[in-house]
This record gives C-alpha cells, sequence and structure tokens, in this order.
C-alpha cells in the first residue's frame, strides 16, 4: 500500500502532485520538465463568460432527465463558489458527472458489469447566482473498480468542472462524501498531499438543505481563484 | 488555500462533450495530436482553446488517434490552449503561436522550446501537436 498512498506532507503545498506515482496514469502523462513562468500580463485575464443560452432547462436536476426516474438515493448538492477572501464568484459555469448509483457510467468505455440505468445519464450543468451558489439534484453515484492496482476501487464521488472570472480560475476536480472509507486508499485524492487542502474536496452532510420524505442533501463549498481584490488589468 | 484540482478521469465526455464547441471562428482550421511520454496519442484528453483577444472559446475531445480539430481566426498574437486528460491530475497551459510569430516570451525560450508553441502550416491548416513529456515536451506555464 506504501507506493499508492504516499505520507501526508503539509510542506507540499495546497494543490494536486502532478507526478504522484501511486497513480499510475500519471507516468506517461505528467509533464516532466519545469513548468515556465508566464509573464504576469499574459495571464491576468479574462476568461470565457457562459450564459442561461448554454444551459438546458432541467440540467441542473439529474433525476428528471429521461422519461422514469433513476435508481439510487436522491440527493441535493448545493453549495457556493468563493474566492480565497470568501467573496462569491458569480455566474461561473459548473458542469458535473459522475456514474449512477451501481458504479456505471453512461460511457462506451466504461466496461465495469454494473447495470446502466436507461433513466440516468449522470452529467449536468448551471449558473453560480449573485451568491456564488449552485445546486444540483441527482443520485449519490456508486463505487467502483478501476485497475489502478490490486482491487482498487474508487471512493463515490462526482466529477465538477467551473469557469471563474478569470481565465486562470480554470478548476476540474471532484467531490467526495464524508465517511467513506475509500478515501483513505485512494491515490487520486492522495496526489493532494496536504490533509488541509484534501479535506476540502470532501462535501458535508447538510441536514438543513435535506427535504424531508424526499432527499437528503450535501454541501460543498468550491474555492476558486486568488483573493486580494485585483482586477485583471486591460490586455491584448 | 483554494480547492485542489483532480483529474478529469477516462469519462469526462459524458460531462464535457455534450456539445459541439469546437468552432470558435470560421477562417482556419487548426487540428494537432495529443501525445504522451511513450509515444502514443492520448484517446481520452481534451482540448480547450481561448482567443483572448476576441473573447472566443471552444473545446474539443480527443479521438482514437488523439486528434482534436478546431475552426479559429487567426491568432492576434496567439491563442491559449488547456488541456486536460485521464492521468494528469491538473490541467496544463500552452500557448499557440501562428507559423513565423516573435514576442518576447517566444524569444527568450530556447529554439526547441520556442518550436514547441508555434503551430506549422500544412494544406491551408494549421497543425499543433501536444506532447507531454520527452525531449520534445511541449512548454507548459505556470498559473
Amino acid at each position: 500500500m506504501s507506493d499508492l498512498v504516499l505520507p501526508d506532507d503539509p510542506d507540499f503545498g495546497w494543490e494536486v502532485q502532478v507526478d504522484y506515482p501511486g497513480y499510475r496514469s500519471t507516468r506517461f502523462r505528467a509533464p516532466d520538465r519545469p513548468l515556465v513562468t508566464l509573464p504576469e500580463e499574459l495571464h491576468r485575464l479574462d476568461g470565457p463568460v457562459f450564459g442561461e443560452d448554454d444551459l438546458g432547462e432541467l440540467d441542473w436536476d439529474l433525476t428528471r432527465q429521461h422519461e422514469g426516474e433513476p435508481i439510487g438515493e436522491r440527493i441535493i448538492v448545493s453549495g457556493r463558489v468563493l474566492d480565497e477572501d470568501g467573496r462569491p464568484v458569480r455566474g461561473a459555469l459548473v458542469e458535473i458527472w459522475q456514474a449512477n448509483a451501481g458504479g456505471r457510467y453512461h460511457h462506451e468505455v466504461d466496461q465495469h458489469p454494473a447495470p446502466l440505468d436507461p433513466n440516468f445519464s449522470g452529467a449536468g450543468r448551471c449558473l453560480t447566482g449573485d451568491d456564488g451558489g449552485y445546486r444540483f439534484v441527482t443520485i449519490k453515484p456508486g463505487s467502483y473498480p478501476w485497475g489502478n492496482h490490486d482491487n482498487a476501487w474508487r471512493p463515490a464521488h462526482i466529477h465538477f468542472s467551473l469557469f471563474g472570472r478569470m481565465f486562470t480560475d480554470r478548476l476540474v476536480t471532484q467531490m467526495y462524501f464524508p465517511g467513506d472509507p475509500l478515501q483513505e486508499l485512494d491515490p487520486i485524492m492522495h496526489a493532494v498531499r496536504d490533509p488541509k487542502s484534501r479535506a476540502l474536496l470532501v462535501a458535508r452532510f447538510d441536514l438543513a438543505n435535506t427535504q424531508p420524505e424526499w432527499a437528503l442533501a450535501y454541501e460543498w463549498d468550491i474555492i476558486l481563484g486568488r483573493g486580494g481584490g485585483a482586477t485583471p488589468p486591460d490586455i491584448d | 488555500m483554494r480547492t485542489p484540482s483532480q483529474t478529469v478521469g477516462p469519462f469526462f465526455s459524458i460531462g464535457l462533450c455534450r456539445r459541439d464547441e469546437n468552432e470558435l471562428g470560421s477562417e482556419l482550421r487548426l487540428h494537432g495530436r495529443l501525445i504522451d511520454g511513450a509515444g502514443e496519442p492520448i484517446a481520452d484528453g481534451v482540448i480547450e482553446v481561448w482567443d483572448a483577444s476576441r473573447r472566443k472559446w471552444g473545446r474539443c475531445g480527443t479521438d482514437g488517434q488523439g486528434m482534436f480539430e478546431f475552426t479559429i481566426d487567426p491568432p492576434e498574437p496567439r491563442l491559449y490552449v488547456h488541456v486536460l486528460a485521464r492521468g494528469l491530475l491538473r490541467h496544463q497551459l500552452t500557448l499557440l503561436y501562428p507559423p513565423g510569430a516573435s514576442d518576447e516570451l517566444l524569444d527568450s525560450l530556447p529554439a526547441e522550446a520556442r518550436a514547441t508553441l508555434v503551430a506549422e502550416q500544412e494544406d491551408g491548416a494549421l497543425r499543433f501537436d501536444i506532447r507531454m513529456q520527452g525531449e520534445r515536451q511541449t512548454v507548459f506555464f505556470s498559473e
């Protein structure tokens, strides 16, 4: 196990270790030459802006995209997208995708012998509101085996993709569920070496937002983009 | 402290490639191949292109040969390119310049590194291969 999950290292920094050896697919894909520093004026720039036109009517509700209801535990996943100073990031495009309740993706490459659910595609989109808030209704995804090492199973997770204000505020990450024993064994999570930073990937059970007799709820805030109140200079 | 990155994994196309989004211009075809450190094509990658001067954005998943394709307008002066893939725990940033381009940043790089950022003319289209590792690795930038 030791070569899969390296010891915590709070000094590594908050970001993920891109060449983390426990996740085998990094071997031929993580860049092996040092990154070049981009001149400040080249990367302090606005990013793409998305609007309602980019959304489908029911993109936020993954349980209502087909004729019938998907199998599984209905959940509400909501939270706020904030910068490092705690200010809301408005109008951020949030895209999610996930496995179904049985741990199978609606994707031709996924050969895990768990059933596909004809009523679940597992993809959603929304824009954050004025308070940085987002909200999805979905099904709790199942765990699934992934062949990285002997008896490897991914902890249950939802993939998130975000576009913030600045071009450099691009983030693709995964949200995990509290109390999942597979997390301590997962090289992808542990590629974030700082335990405090890794903890930011785990949602909180959210009793206040549950809907009695209908759905449990999880809250997950996302910290996207530097604080400091800097506004981007006009360039190019 | 910000929320850290995680890989897109192998199944991102259900979330990120639901619609055609690879037209951010009309004048030029841009295509290329995403290649790993063993020289193999990366079939589960996604390339995002940002034309900051025109505020046009697009993305394209790679196919079984690692190929991606966009329609763009001629870069003035450069395009920003994000690379995401299974096996890549954080997206990487590179820049695409048109053939013959020159600026302070390009001129500051050694010739081999500079060449990885400059697209080639190929049958009226631009060709831009992206190599994740090795002697000819594409220059990636810190953000």
